[in-house]
């Protein structure tokens, strides 16, 4: 693995430059009112490296998916993939460029079957043009084709024997593993997992930390938000922290806990000293001010 | 009571005019919601758009009937992009509202005294479905089953009108069962998801309301050439209510389900109307209750109470899966 090879090279400081990045986000701001959720400098993920996302709640971490997919769009910033540029695509066309996305809150499509599922997850179906959706004899073989690939993936996450139930009737660790699997399906080169260990089971959760391993193995990067500190600990190559929109620190997983600018953004800085008076001042005007701006943006 | 007559009568209205324009624009509706999960309040404009193109190029232009039927096919196109490019971004219920007005739109452009050369405002077009009739192959005759018979005119509308019923309920059969079908479905399920996965959700949607507008326009053509008149104030709000009437009552989301649902919905309500009819004038209602002239009223309120217990006992129609309703992730 490229990964684990090159990482005693890589600095561990914020905005790190690393060999061969698959992604690379510059200047990438979104502000919410007065609240300025992202505000990311200068990030790169490496290809072939799994890379944690992590950082206290209201962070920003799944701003900046939604904002590097194409589910919603910055303010200003650059960001390219595989070298393209994504400034202004569509989250259609970024899927298709092979940056595929799982949700925090999953999104298995309960009335579909866990089959149906799957199968949507293929890329370039004949059968999903309207006029040749006509004529079956055009897309079945693909279809078979599909299906095999699909039978193959749930095997691989056990979830053969839920083939042909509705996705709805899964539980909420299973549905996590079919929205991983339905996401490998379109074969991506960067799989963009959100939270995908939240509310699934230790037994599970060790099977999906392999499967995330597998992922790489086959050659996908993977980058992904998680707040579970041991499960981070125990599959990424490298951590990038986030705190309040930025990207505060990077370095190897076994670092991470180090480093003092990771500690004070979950601790808060001044967890061991007393605020002074001008600080207590400056942080109230600032909070003030956001508030008024806030309004202003409302009326 | 004449017990005879009034199931002659439900029969009748289960299988006739009503039953075909019902029908086809349950089925189109049945591809909007029931697949797509497009929550069409303004299905009405579709069929309208049906019955003025057919109306207005044969009537008011003396064209011939191949040319309004084209013209019935490619005006709710164009509504379908009008209606849709700008509101297809919006979420369900504010396309709701957006689709109930572009229907009331549509009507209030029909009737308005500026498009009277055209339209002839609210009178409306009539005598226009001469060609139509001129193509009935069927010899003079009544023809039916037990005193369920129709003249040749009517039997080769019906014939037309329940082969349009099939032909579209086929459609839908191949397209659901196709991966096309399958993309509506993730759709009406959690539109992110199929956007996460390269899918234009977009152009989807308005696929949907394309296809489902045309299907809805047959209803239209064959409701202006069944009645060889179109009035613009047929074509208000209630149209679509009772579309959606048979919907629910066949079962969403199944194939048969808006044909068969339009076939109960107009069997019911003439099988309550004659009922109350005839037990009024037998005397079994006080016509201190109720009157014949009333009876017209009460039907609709009996067919909504039924309808909603339906939605209380079995919400998920007569055909439905109970499975498919009892699961809700959202």
């Amino acid at each position: 693995m490229p990964a684990d090879t090159s990482r005693g090279t890589i600095a561990a400081e914020a905005g790190v430059a690393k060999p061969d990045p698959i992604l690379v986000a510059d200047g990438v701001q979104r502000q919410f009112g007065g609240l300025r959720a992202v505000d990311v400098e200068h990030v790169e993920v490496q290809r072939g490296a799994i890379t944690a996302l992590i950082g206290p709640n209201g962070a920003g971490k799944t701003t900046f998916f939604n904002l590097l997919t194409g589910f919603d769009r910055p303010d200003t910033g650059e960001w390219t993939f595989d070298g393209r540029s994504l400034a202004r695509v569509p989250a259609f066309k970024v899927a298709r460029l092979g940056m595929v996305r799982t949700f925090q809150l999953t999104k298995a499509l309960s009335r579909l079957t866990v089959m149906e599922n799957m199968k949507l997850g293929a890329t370039e179906q004949r059968g999903e043009r309207f006029l040749s959706a006509l004529l079956p004899p055009l897309w079945r073989s693909q279809e078979r084709q599909i299906e095999q690939r699909a039978d193959h993936l749930l095997q691989r996450f056990k979830l053969a024997h839920m083939r042909d139930e509705f996705a709805g009737s899964l539980s909420g660790g299973q549905r996590k593993l079919l929205e991983m699997a339905r996401a490998l399906m379109s074969r991506p080169q960067l799989i963009m997992l959100d939270e995908p260990m939240a509310g699934v089971n230790p037994a599970l959760k060790q099977s999906l930390l392999d499967h995330v391993r597998e992922v790489r193995e086959d050659g996908t990067s993977v980058l992904f938000v998680e707040h579970d500190m041991d499960v981070v600990r125990d599959i990424s190559d490298w951590v990038v922290v986030m705190a309040e929109g930025r990207i505060i620190a990077e370095s190897a997983p076994e670092d991470i806990g180090r480093n003092q600018a990771v500690v004070d953004a979950y601790l808060g800085a001044h967890h061991d000293a007393a605020l002074s008076f001008e600080e207590e001042e400056r942080q109230l005007k600032s909070a003030e001010q956001a508030i008024a701006a806030q309004r202003e943006e409302v009326q | 009571m004449d017990w005879l007559t009034i199931l002659q009568r439900t029969f009748t209205n289960a299988i006739g005019q009503e039953f075909i324009v019902y029908g086809l624009a349950a089925i189109g509706l049945n591809l909007h919601f029931g697949y797509t999960g497009l929550l069409n309040f303004g299905q009405v404009a579709f069929v309208a758009a049906g019955a003025y193109g057919v109306a207005t190029v044969v009537a008011t232009f003396s064209l011939p009937l191949w040319l309004g039927v084209l013209a019935g096919i490619a005006l709710p196109l164009m509504l379908a992009a009008l209606l849709g490019i700008p509101t297809l971004r919006l979420r369900a219920d504010y396309l709701a509202i957006v689709t109930i007005a572009g229907s009331e739109i549509v009507r209030l452009v029909a009737r308005s005294p500026s498009l009277r050369s055209i339209t002839n405002g609210s009178y409306g077009l009539s005598q226009f479905g001469g060609d139509f009739y001129a193509l009935n192959p069927i010899p003079d005759g009544r023809y039916g089953i037990w005193r369920i018979t129709f003249d040749a005119n009517a039997t080769w509308y019906l014939l037309v009108g329940w082969t349009l019923v099939a032909l579209a309920t086929l459609l839908i059969l191949v397209l659901i069962r196709s991966p096309w079908g399958r993309v509506l479905k993730s759709i009406r399920e959690d539109e992110d998801a199929p956007r996460s996965l390269g899918k234009n959700v977009y152009v989807y949607k308005l696929q949907s309301l394309a296809v489902g507008g045309v299907i809805a326009a047959f209803g239209g053509i064959m409701f202006a050439i069944g009645s060889q008149s179109v009035q613009p104030d047929n074509y208000g709000t209630p149209l679509t209510f009772f579309a959606y009437c048979a919907l629910i009552l066949g079962g969403m989301a199944r194939v048969g389900g808006p044909v068969i649902g339009a076939a109960m919905f107009w069997g019911l309500l003439a099988f309550t109307e004659n009922t109350l009819r005839n037990a009024v004038e037998a005397g079994y209602i006080p016509s201190g209750l109720m009157d014949t002239v009333q009876v017209g009223q009460v039907r609709f309120m009996l067919v909504g109470l039924g309808l909603m217990l339906l939605m209380i006992f079995r919400p998920q129609g007569v055909f439905g899966d109970k499975r498919e309703l009892a699961l809700d992730a959202r």
